[in-house]
């Protein structure tokens, strides 16, 4: 029985349970367990969550998603349930109401199962800059899982939740996905209300889904998609989020952008990649080089954008009105400062620190300014891509998972595990990450990238191609 | 680049303490990231306009009808030091 239930993706598990072959109660209770025992097990366990259920909802799920329980992303708030986005300074606050994501997917049939370690504020691509210690990588628990949702990765990855919520600001779900050897998708900006997420970089925050398959990545999209009115940027998606079924990509134009594709890219990870494209030729889909000139300075750009915004969101955290409070300060300031000090890691302080100094009085035109103009040449290169192919291919990082430690010491080798997903974000566009392919024993990720609000013809390639691939990431085989 | 002086400068402004063994890394590694960064000045950007958000909303307003806001109990919950009336701060000038 239990083993039967770990190898159900999220729409096996609702079709079974609609068909009235299997309680929603005993799933939840099953996945738990599992998550209970991972949270017990300390330095054994994978380190995948901060807080996990203690028993079912009272009220019985319903909705189309049948009760299939969800592991949501520290960062999102919910109700009387710590919300610390992965940060000493927001330790054991319980947030008074629920983010929108989470509280549509709840209406849908999908109740909180557990919340997941992350990177303080989701700033990291590796999850060792959270507060509550890093996750361990499924595949090798000597290696990273990726980040800054790596928690939720590993849970989908290690079958610890059979589904989970993320938020990707530079690539925060595509490359734990790729990481952990699962789907993850961060749509469209501005498709899904941000009312709830507790904020890194607001023009570039997007929740996503972490999934074991396409279509389950489908499945939960479509009960998120929506304006909202707590989220002024949020957007009414054109039509309904539909289930991906294409087997063949006859007619689809494909670009592998040089840029992307080539240098700094590990040889085993483009050897996947190039077989990724055999694969897709065979499909029928037409193959066609791109370019997209400005994205090597997206990085850049992204570097200097994201910790202006941060700079100025994280302002709130002054020890006032939640979260923990420096004891014995001599006056206000004082108060606020130590706060900040005591509260945040070295990460969050660094890109605090380049931020203040980016938008400070003298510097403004010369970094945020700039950086401003160069999302605006990285929007137009993919406008103009998007003029002759229907999507984007690119691997999703440059490397497999990395060694615990590797690269904690040089924030700019870090920051480099965004290279091919930080375009995307600044343009807004929707990009999905699947695995492609093992190098070393560890997966590999592709990623594909198509024109903003063409989420579904993006998740029929990637059906697709996802078929054809046929990557075993099942939990039992991890 | 940074020097021990910009990294006090701009840690005042982010309103963030550091202890003395913080400061000397943070110079380093904010110069390091900002000579990476610093690539982008060599990029013809004249007459490009800025993109500050992708998604073109201004002033989208909802109608304007009064509807229930949090208890003060319920946000007062959640601070460090409080009373029934609201936050406890010390005092700007102790």
């Amino acid at each position: 029985m239990s083993s039967d239930l770990l190898e159900l993706t999220a729409a096996q598990a609702a079709g079974r349970i609609a068909a009235g072959e299997l309680s929603a109660a005993a799933l939840f209770a099953f996945y738990r367990e599992r998550a209970a025992a991972d949270r017990a097990g300390g330095e054994d366990g994978l380190n995948c969550f901060t807080w996990v259920a203690e028993g079912a909802a009272a009220d019985a799920p319903a909705g189309s998603l049948g009760g299939v329980p969800l592991a949501v992303k520290d960062l999102f708030c919910t109700r009387g349930v710590p919300s610390q986005s992965g940060s000493r300074i927001l330790e054991g606050y319980e947030p008074p109401y629920t983010a929108t994501a989470v509280e549509r997917l709840r209406e849908a049939g999908a109740p909180l199962l557990a919340k997941t370690n992350q990177d303080e504020f989701a700033m990291g691509s590796s999850n060792e800059n959270s507060a509550y210690g890093p996750v361990r990588n499924p595949w090798d628990r000597s290696r990273v899982p990726g980040g800054s949702s790596g928690g939720s990765a590993a849970a989908v990855a290690a079958g610890l939740a059979p589904w989970a919520l993320g938020t990707d600001t530079g690539g925060s779900i595509r490359q734990p996905a790729a990481l952990c050897g699962i789907v993850g998708l961060k749509p469209t900006y501005g498709s899904v209300s941000r009312y709830g997420m507790i904020a890194f970089a607001s023009s570039l925050d997007q929740a996503g889904p972490l999934t074991r398959d396409v279509r389950d990545a489908a499945l939960m999209l479509a009960q998120m998609v929506g304006q909202d009115s707590c989220d002024a940027t949020s957007l009414q998606f054109p039509g309904e989020i539909g289930v991906p079924s294409a087997e063949r990509l006859d007619g689809v134009r494909l670009g592998v952008p040089a840029e992307l594709s080539g240098e700094g890219i590990e040889a085993g990870v483009k050897e996947a990649f190039d077989r990724s494209l055999e694969q897709a030729a065979a499909l029928g889909a037409e193959l066609l080089d791109v370019s997209l000139p400005h994205a090597p300075h997206a990085l850049s750009a992204y570097y200097v954008l994201a910790p202006a915004e941060c700079s100025s969101n994280l302002a709130r955290f002054d020890g006032v009105r939640y979260g923990i409070r420096a004891e014995g300060a001599a006056d206000l300031l004082d108060m606020y400062t130590r706060t900040r000090h005591d509260g945040f890691g070295p990460e969050v302080k660094r890109r605090i620190m380049l931020g203040t100094y980016a938008l400070s009085s003298g510097y403004y035109d010369a970094y945020y300014g700039r950086a401003q103009r160069v999302r605006t040449k990285i929007a137009e290169d993919f406008a103009a891509a998007f003029e002759q192919v229907d999507f984007i291919l690119t691997p999703t990082a440059p490397t497999v998972a990395f060694a615990l430690g590797e690269k904690t010491g040089d924030p700019l080798a870090m920051y480099l595990n965004d290279y091919c997903t930080v375009p995307m974000s600044l343009a807004g566009i929707p990009a999905i990450s699947i695995p492609c392919g093992l190098s070393g024993g560890l997966p590999v990720g592709l990623q594909l990238a198509g024109a903003a609000f063409s989420e579904n013809k993006l998740l029929d390639a990637a059906h697709a191609l996802e078929r054809a691939l046929a990557f075993d990431g099942s939990p039992a085989h991890v | 680049m940074i020097d021990r002086e910009e990294v006090l400068h701009v840690a005042r402004l982010a309103r963030l303490a550091l202890s003395e063994e913080e400061i000397e890394p943070m110079a380093r590694e904010l110069s390091a990231v900002l000579d990476h960064v610093a690539a982008i000045a060599e990029l013809d950007l004249e007459n490009v306009a800025p993109t500050s958000h992708v998604v073109e909303v201004t002033g989208r307003l909802r109608p304007d009808e009064p509807r229930p806001s949090w208890t003060r109990e319920e946000i007062l919950a959640a601070a460090p030091d409080a009373n029934e009336d609201g936050f406890l701060v010390p005092s700007p000038q102790a």
